[in-house]
């Protein structure tokens, strides 16, 4: 099977977040895999573990080293794709949807793609849905289990975990994955794989390499970014004579703070 | 000069890091309490290579270099000094010994299981009437034809109830002039007939490891389970404790590193006349301290491992760098128990375990002291390092990754 995994290089999440001149910033944290995208590529090299075929990591950032190809390569991926152009530089995700599509088609031809349901920095949890789409594939998204593969016949059935409960969904191959944490435990990279990641030459697609001449500009705008207010909390201790009299003030208490 | 970690070293660090916040920091407590060690530990660090790290592919290990074995070291012992124990006498003291000294067939033999992770190591010189005084060592080898004999007990050995294979340094020669030059190693696998042994319980630190004793009585041995010349064992013995001490002063510094971070978050928490306490300038010095040992350390062993990997000698920094970290290491943990106040001293926090965990690192591989009197030596030029029959091999990156 020709496998893809759509990664991206995130903030760690142990990180604070702060708001600097209407820009998020994450101080100097350390780059990582995104948090998610590790279940994506752990379900990737599973899969290639069973069937065959290659995994490719696929991402598009910033030019120079990527912390989430080199995680890839080191848990085991074949192969890594940086996509990453300056034009990009300011990309939504229905920019990103189309550069990463056309990245796929470059790969062609591909089996199925795995995402990770969100990215911890931007947390659209949409891209995955939105490349299916520009590639006319079926999307199944929130996957928690695979309960089968068949690549001769072409089909997958997944269960999809959902508020509700699971829903189980068979479509065709070609198809597009975003897997949520339960589906698998991602293994750590190997020292064989740390030392291949850190040697191995990755290849830098621009739009041209993917034939695209422009993107033309994002869609959504972030004309205003500020931090949640600070939660001040504090401790009250309620007395009384009784344990009747300390709950009717308890009852008071929460009532006039509207919070029964 | 270059003080920059490759990537290759980053992604080391991280992987050992993370498979020690994930899958021991919530456990450890639990472990030290009972005074055993979690069984799935040493099974773990084989399965990820862990055990195997800086051993030529061709030998059935990682391929990596010392400082990455140093920087192992450090990850695992800002959670356990136990995991890091591991690493001492499994990798520095026993593996690494037969690296160095080995011949090819021993090499094949006893180094490529441990080195895979299919076995454990230990190191046997330590006995019940013989630490710092090594020339005391009353067990002996008696050559009996194509075999040893072996007899004696040694005492206060690391993963003694869990090794396979234990660096065993015995008497041959009893008439020797110098009593250094009587001793002589040997590769003791401990399931001959004739071997027993059993773990100290009551330990100040260390409680998630195993710490015991192995019996030898009349365990007959071939004569190729000896490692070196017959009278080479001081010698061996020393080398080992090279790249042991190696691995105690990373370790340490993780240590160090552990205090810090504990403490720093703990006073900024904490508040005391109306401000956290890390706004009282006697709390920040704590601090202060705490960084440079933790800064100096790292430098220290850094070098140590730099050294390592050219070939070059490093007796001197290695000592050096152990005796400085383990008594830094010492003294952040009783600064991170003073700034976390009474809870420090309950087990409610960590920092009670690294207090008793640093301090068993001041006494084995070389005691302080013992490492005061090498600096000492070689200041005043009494001491001085005779080339050894057979050095560590210097790092090579083509050698340690080719397959065969
Ligand atoms: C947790 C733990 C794990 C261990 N693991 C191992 C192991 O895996 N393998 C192994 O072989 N051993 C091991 N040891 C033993 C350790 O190496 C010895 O305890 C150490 O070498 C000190 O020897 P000793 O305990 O006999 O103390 P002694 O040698 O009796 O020393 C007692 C005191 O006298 C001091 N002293 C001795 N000689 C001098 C001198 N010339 N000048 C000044 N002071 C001196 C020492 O510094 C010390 O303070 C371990 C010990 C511990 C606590
Ligand atoms: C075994 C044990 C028995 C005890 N028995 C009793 C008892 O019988 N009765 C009782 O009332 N209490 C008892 N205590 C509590 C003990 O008195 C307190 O732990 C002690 O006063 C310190 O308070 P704390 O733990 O809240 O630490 P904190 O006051 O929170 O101090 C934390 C750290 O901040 C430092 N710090 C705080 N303020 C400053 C400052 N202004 N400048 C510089 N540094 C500062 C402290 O020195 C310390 O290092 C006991 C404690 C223990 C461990």
């Amino acid at each position: 099977m020709n496998i893809v995994v759509c990664v991206k290089q995130t903030p760690d999440t142990a990180a604070t977040v702060t708001v600097e001149d209407g820009r998020i910033s994450w101080g100097d944290a350390p780059l990582v895999l995104n948090p998610w995208d590790e279940f994506a590529v752990e379900q990737a090299l599973l899969t290639k573990e069973a069937y065959g075929g290659k995994v490719t990591a696929l991402t598009m950032g910033p030019e120079g080293p990527n912390e989430a190809l080199k995680m890839a390569l080191a848990m085991g991926a074949d192969e890594a794709v940086l996509i990453s152009d300056p034009a990009l530089e300011e990309a939504d995700t229905l920019i990103a949807s189309r550069v990463l599509a056309k990245g796929i088609e470059k790969l062609a031809p591909v089996d199925l793609v795995f995402f990770g349901r969100s990215s911890v920095d931007s947390e659209s949890g949409v891209l995955g849905s939105q490349v299916a789409r520009r590639l006319g594939w079926p999307t199944l998204s929130l996957v928690a289990a695979i309960n089968t593969l068949d690549p001769e016949g072409g089909s997958i059935e997944v269960e999809r975990m959902l508020e509700e409960g699971r829903q189980v969904v068979r479509s065709k191959l070609p198809a597009v994955v975003s897997v949520v944490k339960e589906i698998n435990e991602p293994r750590y990279p190997s020292f064989m794989g740390i030392r291949r990641a850190a040697r191995v030459e990755i290849p830098l697609w621009t739009l041209a390499d993917l034939g695209l001449e422009a993107v033309g500009s994002p869609a959504v705008a972030w004309p205003e970014i500020f931090a949640p207010p600070k939660v001040e909390t504090s401790c009250e201790f309620i007395e009384g004579d009784s344990p009747r009299e300390i709950a009717k003030k308890l009852a008071e208490r929460l009532i006039e703070e509207k919070v029964i | 000069m270059d003080f920059s970690l490759s990537p290759e070293h980053e992604m080391v660090q991280k992987m050992v890091r993370d498979f020690a916040r994930q899958e021991v920091a919530p456990i450890i407590k639990e472990w030290d309490r009972k005074q055993e060690m979690a069984p799935f530990i040493l099974p773990r660090m084989a399965e990820l290579g862990i055990l195997g790290v800086c051993i030529p592919v061709r030998y059935g290990g990682q391929g990596m270099d010392y400082i990455s074995l140093g920087l192992v070291c450090e990850e695992l012992e800002a959670v356990d000094t136990t995991l890091r124990v591991v690493m001492s006498v499994h990798m520095g003291l026993c593996s690494m010994g037969i690296l160095q000294w080995g011949t090819e067939e021993q090499k094949q033999k006893f180094l490529v299981p441990l080195a895979r992770g299919e076995k454990y190591g230990a190191f046997g010189l330590t006995e019940p009437g013989a630490g710092s005084d090594v020339a005391a060592i009353a067990s002996t080898a008696r050559r009996e034809g194509d075999e040893y004999v072996l007899n004696g007990e040694k005492m206060w050995i690391s993963l003694a109830t869990k090794a396979h294979t234990v660096l065993w340094v015995a008497r041959t020669n009893p008439e020797a002039p110098d009593p250094h030059d009587g001793l002589s190693a040997f590769i003791l696998e401990t399931d001959r007939p004739g071997v027993t042994s059993g773990d100290i319980h009551g330990k100040l630190g260390v409680r998630a490891g195993s710490t015991g004793w192995i019996h030898c009585q009349d365990v007959r041995i071939p004569a190729e389970n000896r490692l070196g010349e017959e009278g080479e064992g001081f010698k061996i013995a020393m080398s080992c404790l090279d790249n042991g001490r190696y691995t105690v002063a990373a370790g340490a510094t993780g240590l160090i590193r552990a205090c810090l971070e504990a403490s720093v978050a703990y006073a900024n928490e904490r508040k005391a006349f109306g401000r956290p306490i890390s706004r009282h300038q006697l709390v920040q010095q704590k601090i202060a301290y705490m960084t440079q040992w933790y800064e100096t350390s790292r430098l220290l062993y850094l070098r140590a491992g730099w050294l390592k990997n050219q070939g070059k000698r490093n007796t001197r920094e290695t000592s050096l760098a152990k005796w400085f970290a383990t008594d830094m290491s010492f003294q952040a943990a009783s600064e991170a128990v003073q700034i976390h106040g009474a809870y420090g001293y309950s087990d409610e926090y960590d920092v009670e375990r690294y207090l008793r965990n640093a301090r068993g690192a001041m006494i084995y591989e070389g005691t302080s002291e013992i490492q005061q009197l090498i600096q000492a030596g070689y200041a005043l030029g009494l001491r001085k390092d005779a080339t050894l029959r057979k050095e560590l091999p210097a790092y090579d990156p083509e050698a340690w990754q080719a397959e065969a």
